[in-house]
């Protein structure tokens, strides 16, 4: 045995365990989370489990496929309605433990990939784009038409209680929606991780970076996109499925390119460079899209900031801004930054205050009734006809960005100081990425 | 049968331009065989007609006696034929690892199996660690690809082609920007692994030409003018007049 083969083979055995020991945390997280939370907090906890799925299907595509598609919900999209059918037909007698619906959904999902695939996934780049886009469009045009399958305007709903019971459980309360959801959220990220070490995840990175050269190591590189575009064509079923059995109705909203424009945000925003970064988009895109949008009618504009954000300051997704602190943390330094960030934080918070503010307060003036001036703003009350907040929030802005100009560079230091002595740091960074 | 590679009246055009004018070559079963040539002759053009990477305009290529003209690469590559490029074509974000690991991938019977683990591939990953030993890259098999040097990028070029352990391995200039120490370690690892091999060659490098190769082509505008052993090249007049004040005098 070389010194290579041994070297390889002893970080094998402590990433195994070491994977061991994250997929138990994960799993005894799922099961934890309802414990801590609302009923409201439950259902958003199961909406973000469809979104994980559905996001970490996509970036088999983007991220580990180098496949950008517009069109993928689609796929999600036709194993919800795929499921909807599914559960009418359980009601009306067939014997099929509902709790299989995603599988079903699922192979839907597949099916439709495997021939939508067939043709877009020859070529990359820009062709497969819009193969995919106009895909998209088609079939959300074909959904309004085909009233027997797609319900029209109105969608298709079903009932998840009419099932016979699967030992016990009938799925009527949220939470054990919430616990089939998890289930199915651990199975399918399980079955994806596991696709990612496969010779085929591999290939898919392969011909992401380099397409020709594949070919002259023995594979067809149209291939391995399908092979890929088919294993996230089922998982988007998968979600699709969940996705039917928690709402019990699926419409035309859910295939349509604004939820393709959603899940590609999604992945982006959380890193598409990483293995969990769809899972940390969707739960960040999820609370925006639920408990901020409870307190803001902004919240979509708030969204869209934090992606123009995400792809000019942090390309790697939010994803990326934790593993930089990979070599700190090998160093033993991570405790050094403590510091600095949280000095950081200060002009942060106030120029985010202050910027927040100013937008509420705009909206405001121009949506509210005339003479309703008053309003509340980070719990302060704020009467809006005065000049007081306006030049206050502009002031707290200014104090903001003024001082993020003098922590920055204090901050990066710091940081450059923390990942000092590991010359090899950025590759090591690099490459965890893809192993 | 002892021909690994034979090219009869291979021609190709772009466009109007025929770059290719008319090739017949028959390269011997376990042979070195080097092409040699000025820059923009075709070498490199002959190279993409063999591996598929291009359609030849007209005429026909046979790989160990079968008819390979106008075969997908990735079959032809199935085939035993392994080729590497003149301008480094790796996998820039994967690791040196996971770059010589996808090229040994096929020869390990894997297809596009999505239910193994390539961790748990014994044969793979023994067959991975030996070809990095060979091209010196063990120590840095965690790195990415694209943030090695160039010498090691080109190291890497040929770990590829090599690593899937094909019949008939095709190098195009494997040496080009190499130092003289580096270039010294790439010829004693390509004489090692093509021990019971065919292996064609182009290489500038007349000194590991002669050095290297049983047999030499030279070609000349698209056409090849001589085909012999390293000493009937180098005394051979018409080779001398292409090659005319250029470095084959001097080496020779
Ligand atoms: N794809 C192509 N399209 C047009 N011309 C090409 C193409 N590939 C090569 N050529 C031309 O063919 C000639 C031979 O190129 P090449 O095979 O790279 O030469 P060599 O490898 O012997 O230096 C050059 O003049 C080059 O410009
Ligand atoms: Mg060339």
């Amino acid at each position: 045995m070389s010194h290579l083969t041994r070297i390889c083979r002893a970080e094998s055995v402590v990433r195994k365990k070491r994977l061991r020991i994250l997929w138990l945390c994960f799993a005894v997280i799922l099961l934890a989370l309802p414990l801590v939370t609302s009923n409201f907090g439950i259902t958003i906890l199961t909406q973000i489990c469809v979104a994980s799925v559905f996001a970490l299907a996509y970036n088999m595509l983007l991220g580990q496929g180098g496949m950008l598609s517009f069109g993928h919900a689609v796929y999600f999209g036709l194993g919800g309605y795929a499921s909807i059918h599914l559960m009418e037909l359980v009601g009306n007698g067939v014997p099929v433990p509902l709790v299989l619906t995603p599988l079903f959904g699922g192979l839907f999902g597949l099916i439709a990939a495997f021939l939508i695939g067939s043709f877009s996934t020859r070529r990359a780049g820009t062709v497969f784009a819009m193969i995919s886009f106009g895909i998209a469009e088609l079939v959300a045009a074909s959904a309004i038409i085909l009233v027997s399958f797609f319900g029209g305007e109105e969608g298709v709903s079903s009932d998840r209680t009419m099932g016979p019971a699967f030992f016990g459980y009938e799925m009527i309360p949220q939470i054990e929606v919430y616990y089939f959801a998890a289930v199915w959220f651990f199975l399918a990220t399980y079955a994806m991780y596991h696709f990612s070490r496969s010779p085929a995840g591999r290939l898919a990175n392969a011909v992401r970076d380099n397409a020709e050269r594949t070919q002259f190591i023995g594979y067809n590189p149209q291939k391995i996109r399908l092979v890929s575009f088919v294993a996230s064509g089922f998982f988007a079923g998968v979600a699709g499925g969940i996705f039917a059995i928690q709402y019990e109705i699926v419409t035309d909203s859910n295939l349509n390119t604004a939820a393709s424009g959603l899940v590609m945000l999604q992945a982006y925003i959380g890193g598409i460079g990483y293995f969990v970064g769809p899972v940390i988009g969707a739960i960040v895109m999820t609370l925006l899209n639920t408990v901020v949008s409870g307190v803001t009618d902004l919240w979509l504009l708030y969204t869209g900031l934090l992606f123009i954000g995400t792809v000019l300051l942090a390309p790697n997704g939010l994803t990326g801004l934790i593993m930089m602190h990979t070599d700190a943390y090998h160093n033993r330094k991570l405790a050094t930054l403590i510091k600095p960030y949280l000095l950081g934080m200060l002009p942060l918070t106030a120029a985010f205050i202050g910027v927040v503010s100013l937008l509420e307060m705009f909206s405001h003036r121009n949506e509210a009734a005339v003479g309703d001036d008053s309003m509340l703003l980070f719990y302060i009350d704020v009467d809006i006809s005065t000049w007081f907040p306006w030049v206050g929030f502009t002031l707290l802005s200014l104090l903001g960005l003024a001082g993020l100009r003098v922590v920055i560079p204090v901050v990066r230091a710091s940081w450059d100081a923390a990942n000092e002595m590991q010359i090899l740091s950025n590759s090591t960074i690099n490459n965890e990425s893809d192993s | 049968m002892s021909t690994a590679i034979s090219l009869s009246d291979l021609k190709k055009s772009f466009g109007q331009m025929e770059i290719i004018r008319g090739v017949n070559l028959d390269i011997r079963k376990g042979e070195r065989h080097a092409i040699i040539g000025p820059n923009g002759a075709g070498k490199s053009t002959l190279f993409h007609l063999i591996s598929g990477h291009y359609q030849p305009t007209s005429g026909k290529v046979l790989l160990n006696g079968e008819d390979i003209s106008g075969v997908m690469p990735h079959e032809i590559y199935r085939k035993g034929l392994a080729r590497s490029f003149q301008v480094t074509n790796i996998f820039p974000n994967l690791n040196v690892y996971e770059n010589i690991r996808c090229g040994a991938l096929w020869s390990c019977d894997q297809g596009y199996s999505f239910w193994r683990q390539v961790d748990d591939l014994e044969d793979i990953n023994l067959k991975t660690e030996q070809i990095l030993e060979k091209i010196n890259l063990t120590h840095r098999y965690k790195v990415s690809a694209s943030l090695m040097s160039y010498a090691e990028q080109r190291a890497l070029e040929i770990g590829i082609t090599l690593a899937g352990g094909a019949q008939v391995i095709m190098l195009d200039e494997p040496t080009a920007g190499m130092s003289i120490g580096e270039t010294e370690q790439a010829v004693e690892l390509i004489r090692s692994v093509t021990e019971d091999k065919t292996l064609v060659i182009v290489e500038h490098d007349m000194g590991v030409v002669f050095d290297l190769a049983d047999r030499i082509s030279v070609l000349v505008y698209g056409k090849i003018i001589a085909t012999d052993s390293p000493s009937a090249i180098r005394s051979n007049k018409l080779v001398q007049e292409a090659y005319l004040g250029t470095e084959m005098i001097s080496d020779a």
